[in-house]
């Protein structure tokens, strides 16, 4: 594999699979499910005081 | 003796013959002075690793007291202390060189006091001595409550917090006697990058170790952020400092990058270190304490899950707006200025979520200092992080660049955020680890917040106005064609602005002073706090 094939891979590569990782985050962080969960996660700080 | 006390003793101890050894054959005064302190501060270390042994008998800290974690506050004190102590040393030479360039003089014609000398030591003092020692104590603090788990280890925090500061002892004693790689945030030499490394490899482990004991099933997204800065500056310190030294009995290395693709490493370090030390590390800070004294948790924890992978993902492109117009490839320059505007999204969502944890409590700002400057550090970081996006397209970047604007931008990012949320989290900080009531004076919290806001303002006014004059004078032309101003012309037309630029920085260091003094007697005479969990007075029935 030549440089501009491997560059190309990369570089197309990369932004698809890191398009792709961050859709997947918005999902996860989005999915009504979760709701509860991330409630209960952002009141970390105060337990225990 | 534990394997952990012993392995740091033996490493120490070989590490203090070792630099006893070079001192003895460096063939430049600057190594042996840095090789001399070295073995001086390792056997140190040593010292108190057997001292501390031998006083405890060997007894380790307990877990848990009634319950509830045993944390290890004593690194976080120190670095808390370190902090206030570098933060105002950083100020104060900031002072002096801003003074500098209104009255050139004042360098006294010594090598260790020119410019070229201080400047590194005002920026390594206030990025890395100050808001890395804040960095350090608020990420042990956060990480340990937010974990509900006691640091683990007795030496290694203390190796991190202390290794550390050495590190800043040598990279600093460094640029005074003129040792320097020349690259910007990146100055010291192969020798203390090699001891950072060491420290930073141990600072991951021990707050990987702490979350992996933690109690709390989900990691608070505090911790993420701090990761985050932890691993990528690891990665930045890695690639931006392989060098090559001419010989370990020399201070002088070779770094293996060439060319435009050793500057487009440097800026991916240089905008990075902004992005991952100034921004990650103290949104870290924003997401545990903003909530904390508004007493209400943060507005949105979805939007902080999106606002942590945004900026992770986007931030890490940006560095090439720093070389427009120069060698670098056009279409590098372009992704740069590209990823830099998309920025603009999860800053101010960050700026948002911030902001809106106040909702409902707005009114705490009339009555707690405190908050009001860490909200007011929020407002400026959307502020910021505005004006650096709109700086990083070329069209702007062709007047900006190499101009005040660029200071005025850096510092309204600095003093105005990352020093103002620093400062928020130490007045939240030094009444919880010293156990006291609160603060011995919100009234002198109220002057150092107005004294200082003040200095901001003249600042970032002054470098905003100086910038962009010293830049429309540079593109001046004549109807004939030629260069209207001469370059001391453009000096000459900013010594009011580095006058009124002084003045700020003075005002600033002021406000530094006074919180010093607030926090020395918060310590010294601040009223106790009751013991939580103790035996509360029941009334008589």
């Amino acid at each position: 594999m030549d440089y501009q094939a491997l560059a190309a891979f990369a570089q197309q590569g990369g932004t698809v699979y890191f398009f792709l990782l961050f859709c997947a985050v918005i999902v996860y962080a989005c999915w009504p499910r979760n709701k509860a969960k991330f409630d209960d996660a952002a009141r970390i700080p105060f337990r225990e005081d | 003796m534990s394997l952990e006390e012993g392995g740091y003793a033996i490493f120490l101890g070989l590490l203090a013959f070792a630099c006893l050894f070079i001192a003895g054959k460096a063939y430049d005064q600057a190594l042996a002075f840095h090789a001399v302190i070295g073995a001086i501060m390792a056997g140190a270390g040593v010292y108190l690793i057997v001292k501390t042994y031998l006083d405890n008998g060997g007894a380790t800290a307990p877990e848990e007291i009634n319950g509830k974690p045993n944390y290890n506050f004593g690194p976080v004190k120190f670095a808390t202390i370190a902090a206030m102590f570098w933060g105002i040393a950083g100020f104060l030479i900031g002072v002096i060189i801003a003074s500098q360039l209104a009255y050139p003089a004042l360098n006294f014609d010594l090598p260790w006091t020119t410019f070229g000398r201080l400047r590194p030591l005002h920026t390594s003092a206030v990025i890395f001595a100050f808001g890395g020692n804040v960095l350090l104590a608020s990420s042990f603090y956060i990480v340990q409550r937010t974990c509900r788990a006691r640091m683990p280890g007795r030496i290694t925090p203390w190796f991190v917090v202390l290794g550390y500061n050495a590190f800043i002892v040598i990279a600093g004693t460094g640029y005074l006697l003129g040792v320097t790689q020349g690259k910007e945030y990146a100055e010291p030499e192969w020798y203390a990058d090699l001891w950072l490394t060491i420290v930073w490899v141990v600072y991951l482990l021990a707050f990987l170790a702490t979350i992996w004991k933690r109690k709390e099933p989900h990691i608070y997204v505090a911790n993420w952020f701090f990761l985050a800065f932890i691993v990528t500056i690891a990665m930045l310190h890695l690639v931006n400092n392989a060098t090559v030294p001419v010989s370990v009995f020399g201070v002088k290395s070779y770094i293996v990058w060439s060319g435009v693709q050793d500057a487009m490493v440097q800026w991916w370090y240089g905008h990075n270190a902004v992005g991952f030390f100034l921004t990650a590390g103290f949104l870290a800070i924003m997401y545990y304490f903003v909530p904390k004294k508004a007493e209400r948790p943060v507005y949105s924890y979805r939007l902080s899950i999106v606002h942590f992978w945004a900026l992770i993902f986007l931030y890490i492109w940006a560095g090439p707006h720093h070389l427009h117009y120069t060698a670098l490839p056009e279409w590098a320059s372009t992704l740069g200025m590209t990823f830099s505007i998309m920025l603009w999204m999860p800053s101010w969502g960050g700026m948002i979520n911030g902001l809106m944890t106040l909702s409902g409590a707005w009114d705490k700002l009339r009555t707690d200092p405190v908050l009001r400057m860490m909200v007011v550090s929020v407002a400026f970081y959307g502020m910021s992080t505005f004006e650096g996006p709109l700086m990083s397209v070329k069209a702007v970047n062709s007047l900006s660049h190499y101009t005040d604007w660029t200071i005025g931008h850096v510092h309204s990012g600095a003093l105005g955020w990352v020093a103002y949320i620093s400062f928020g989290a130490i007045y939240c900080l030094v009444p919880w680890l010293w156990n006291r009531k609160n603060l011995y004076s919100l009234k002198l919290v109220d002057w150092h917040f107005w004294v200082s806001t003040i200095g901001i303002v003249l600042y970032i006014s002054a470098m905003w106005v100086a910038g962009i004059m010293q830049g429309l004078m540079w593109r001046a032309y004549t109807e004939l064609g030629f260069l209207e101003y001469s370059f001391i012309e453009t000096v000459e037309a900013m010594h009011p602005y580095y006058l009124i630029r002084a003045l700020g920085g003075v005002l600033f260091l002021l406000g530094a002073l006074v919180m010093a003094y607030n926090l020395y007697m918060t310590i010294r005479y601040g009223e106790a706090e009751e013991p939580a969990g103790g035996v509360a007075l029941a009334p008589a029935e």
